[in-house]
């Protein structure tokens, strides 16, 4: 078990924008990274140049104090004691459910009990037991997700990769696999890295969350410091459901803001060099002593109502209602805290 | 005859290759080797017999001695009669074709896997055979006319042999190549377009033509295109409809220029040849010109055929299906058929006089018959199974690389599926007729130069499954295999052949089919004791043994039956559009 090390890692497939541009970070022994971001952003190419199938054209990779692959240099990916769940899963149509699983056991030449050993216990990890003899094509989509993952766990990778895994899956299946990764995570011990677009996954399932943005590393922190202080628009807007308003603040004020500063920035129609604030909606709340605000639209979403919700000078807000509040009307909300990007 | 195989369009697959996330070029998985070993096989394949070609062209022109050939009457009348019968051709192959393919895609007839699959024979048939069952069926000597008493008086001539001939057979033989074209481009017309214009109020025939027509219309050009190539490059048709007639195109003049004069016209034949080039390529250029423009990328879901009802009049359209079939496939093997079992030229056929005599010749007595048997048996499997061993690797190559390597690799596989059958036989005559370099062994004259003609030709066909089937594998496969540690030959072994496996038995049988029934290319490089099977049945019929010809193409054509009949078998494990008459 080692740290998995990128430094300075870039990506240029030779046209215009790099796809990945000097990416540099460390995923703890053992930790659990989301790389988060939209699709486009490099997620997927940094995974891959973990992988070893791409090659960075700068920067390196490494795996505690081995070189994984730098621009002159890279280790196969058959060498690297890898796993990966890929997002079409990549089950071979012609082997059973038992020969996908035990095929990397395969390849290092143990078989027999051994094998067959090491195989029952993978398939009983994902609850596969008495589907070992049938074929990929007889499987539901969750089951194959669950055949790719016991893959994974059969011989005890350093790094297990996800390419967003559970993009195939309906939102009820997506909850369970959660909980099957989470299980899975805990007992191999791996590092594991997980590309998604999904901010929810990552924030369920992460000890670490990467945003990147149009190749580049954007914030790296742990799953609650980045939804209380991300940094700049990108993260702000990515995470989580806030409204960014552009607000007068001044440049020494404290990064959070609470509801003194917040009430004479809203209110004012001042000049003044106007700054990205990253309001949450749970932060909005009514209030007698608020400003009035115009109601732009109200959705019931089941356990409450969500507000668009229209500042003075037109800027929209998101915030939550226990009540519906008629379009068009005013009603007083107080801001409990900001947070400048 | 290489004609036949010109649905395999690769055009499809420039936009495949770039509509998709494609794993990187590097770190290549596979070993060193692989890249400049399929590039050799390639360069010596493909480029080798162009370069040779131009090379002798260019000897020629600055050496002066052949130079008249291309002020020749006979050069004129050769170049206007490949024009004539290449466009008449064509002409009818768009009529023919396109209306099987409207009605097969578009409409709700009965039996279309029956129609589309009678109505791909005539391609699969080898145009020799095609030729000689015609003249079967029609002229004064006919067996099938004198047995139902219905033949011209004898001395009437043979209206096929004629300019009109020529180019009704060729525009028989190619139409299932405008059949495809169309039928591609129609499966793919969007069901959800036509139902938005029909609730939008169109009535059926508005439809058709607004939405519908404009759409095949690409396909219809491409399928127009390819048979005027193919009809500028065909020879077994011209020659055995035009030679006896004395109208030469220029397939059968290079033809009867080299039978004649021999290697001392060279220099001659690759002019009239590169005539032949440049004819498929200006064909080609105005498709080109035409399609340019009509890119209609189709939104929205695909797939499933649009179904213009046809009420009352179903049962008028699948009646008159029916008969075209009859015509052009049902009536000429019956010809063919009762050709071969009358006991002599010129008797008509009874239960008296059926005689199997001519099948006891050919396949008993006639060592010329049985040689041929053999050497094409022989040129085929090897073909089939030789090209193999280009084609995974490259097809492996072009999926997997992208950039120069991949592009080098698709330039090279388009030269030979470029350029006509006749034009490529030239091509490798002038490669071999000297000996070879070290070796000091010449291959002219022998088997091997057919075979290596062969390897060039039919690349195209080996590949087109293996690349399909390359192109539908999830590249993410041989990945999991790679993290799973498996090293280059280890996942080929385990994961990329077996899953391959079928696109490469459906290759071998598709290149042994054609191999097998192959004439171009054979016609000019066969010399005594390497004659194929199109050769014999060519000279056969030349030297007036219409009955043994019948009895011999009778044979093919049951094997080509039998071989399109195990293909069929093997669909369900097939790439979709690896079999013609089933995509």
């Amino acid at each position: 078990m080692a740290q998995l090390i990128l430094n300075h890692l870039t990506k240029d497939f030779g046209g215009g924008r790099p796809a990945v541009s000097d990416v540099s970070l460390t995923v703890r022994e053992g930790g659990f990274l989301a790389l988060l971001g939209p699709s486009g952003c490099g997620k997927t190419t940094v995974l891959r140049m973990i992988a070893g199938f791409e090659q960075p054209t700068d920067g390196s990779i490494d795996y505690g104090e081995r070189r994984l692959s730098d621009a002159a240099r890279a280790l196969p990916p058959e060498k690297r004691n890898m796993a990966m769940v890929f997002q079409s899963y990549a089950l071979w149509p012609h082997m059973t459910v038992a020969e996908n699983v035990g095929y990397p056991l395969k390849v290092r030449g143990i078989s027999g009990e051994t094998w067959r050993r090491k195989v029952g216990e993978a398939l009983a990890l994902v609850k596969l037991t008495d589907y070992a003899e049938r074929r990929p094509a007889a499987l539901s989509g969750g089951q194959r997700q669950r055949v790719a993952l016991a893959r994974c766990l059969v011989t005890s990778p350093d790094v297990v990769l996800l390419d967003e895994p559970l993009a195939n899956l309906d939102q009820h299946l997506r909850k369970s696999m959660e909980e099957t990764f989470r299980i899975f995570h805990e007992r191999s011990g791996a590092t594991m890295v997980y590309v998604t677009h999904d901010q929810s996954e990552a924030m369920a399932l992460a000890t670490d969350v990467a945003v990147m943005s149009e190749g580049r590393l954007v914030q790296m922190a742990a799953p609650a410091e980045i939804y209380a202080r991300p940094e700049g628009a990108v993260v702000g807007g990515l995470i989580g459901r806030g409204s960014i308003l552009r607000l007068p603040v001044a440049e020494h004020a404290p990064r959070a803001l609470a509801w003194p500063q917040l009430r004479d920035a809203t209110g004012s129609s001042g000049s003044g060099l106007r700054r990205d604030v990253l309001v949450r909606p749970e932060h909005v709340r009514p209030d007698a002593d608020g400003i009035a605000l115009e109601v732009k639209a109200c959705v019931y979403e089941g356990e409450r109502f969500a507000l668009t919700l229209a500042l003075p000078d037109g800027q929209v807000l998101k915030a939550y209602g226990d009540t519906a509040i008629p379009i068009g009307q005013k009603a007083a909300f107080a801001i409990a805290s900001g947070w400048r990007l | 005859m290489r004609s036949r195989h010109r649905w395999l369009r690769f055009s499809n697959m420039a936009v495949a290759r770039t509509g998709r996330v494609k794993p990187g070029a590097s770190p290549a998985g596979e070993p060193r080797w692989l890249v400049p070993f399929v590039l050799a096989c390639l360069f010596l394949l493909c480029a080798l017999p162009l370069i040779s070609l131009v090379k002798a062209g260019f000897a020629g022109l600055a050496s002066g001695n052949s130079i008249g050939v291309l002020t020749e009457p006979a050069t004129y009348a050769a170049i206007r009669n490949t024009l004539l019968t290449a466009t008449g051709g064509m002409v009818i192959s768009v009529v023919i074709g396109a209306l099987f393919a409207f009605a097969v895609s578009l409409t709700d007839i009965r039996g279309k896997l029956t129609l589309s699959f009678a109505f791909m024979l005539p391609m699969m048939i080898p145009p020799q055979v095609t030729a000689l069952a015609w003249v079967e069926m029609t002229g004064p000597a006919s067996p099938l006319l004198k047995t139902l008493g219905i033949a011209p008086p004898l001395g009437s001539p043979q209206p096929l042999y004629s300019l009109f001939g020529i180019s009704l057979l060729l525009g028989v033989q190619h139409a299932p190549l405008v059949f495809l074209a169309l039928k591609a481009g129609l499966s793919a017309s969007p069901r959800d377009g036509v139902e938005a214009a029909r609730l939008s109020g169109a009535s059926p025939f508005r439809v058709f033509l607004d939405i519908v027509a404009p759409l095949a219309a690409p396909g219809l050009i491409a399928g127009a295109a390819i048979a005027f190539v193919s009809g500028v490059g065909n020879f077994g048709i011209p020659a055995i409809l035009g030679i006896p007639a004395g109208i030469s195109v220029l397939p059968t003049l290079i033809y009867t220029r080299l039978a004649s004069f021999g290697s001392g016209t060279f220099g001659e034949i690759a002019l009239l040849s590169s005539l032949i080039a440049a004819i498929a390529a200006a064909g080609l250029i105005l498709q080109q010109r035409a399609l340019s423009g009509r890119d209609y990328r189709i939104i929205g879901l695909s797939g499933a055929n649009a179904a213009f009802s046809l009420g009352r009049f179903r049962v008028v359209v699948e009646l008159s299906l029916a008969a075209i079939l009859f015509l052009v496939l049902v009536a000429p093997l019956a010809a063919l058929i009762a050709s071969s079992l009358v006991p002599a030229y010129g008797v008509p056929l009874t239960l008296q006089t059926v005689s199997l005599r001519a099948y006891e010749e050919i396949l008993f007595r006639q060592t010329m018959t049985l040689s041929a048997f053999t050497n094409s048996l022989f040129l085929a499997s090897t073909a089939a199974l030789g090209l193999l061993v280009v084609a995974v690797p490259a097809a492996y190559l072009m999926n997997r690389r992208k950039g120069a390597v991949a592009s080098a690799l698709g330039i090279l596989i388009e030269i030979p599926y470029a350029l006509p059958g006749i034009v490529l036989a030239v091509a490798f005559i002038l490669t071999f007729a000297a000996p070879l370099p070290i070796l000091n062994v010449s291959l002219y004259g022998t088997i091997w130069i057919i075979l290596i003609a062969y390897f060039s030709s039919f690349l195209a066909v080996s590949l087109k499954p293996v690349m399909s089937a390359f192109l539908q594998m999830d590249p993410s496969l041989e990945e999991a295999a790679r993290l799973s540690g498996a090293g280059f030959f280890r996942r080929m072994r385990d994961v990329i052949l077996p899953l391959v496996a079928p696109a490469a038995g459906a290759s071998i049988i598709l290149v042994f089919l054609i191999a097998a029934n192959e004439l171009t290319v054979s016609a000019l490089l066969w010399s005594a004791g390497t004659q194929t099977l199109g050769v014999a049945i060519f000279n056969l019929d030349d030297s007036g043994s219409s009955d043994l010809a019948s009895a011999l193409s009778v044979l093919v054509v049951i094997m080509v039956m039998a071989l399109m009949a195990a293909l069929e078998t093997l669909a369900n494990y097939l790439p979709e559009g690896v079999l013609p008459w089933r995509n």
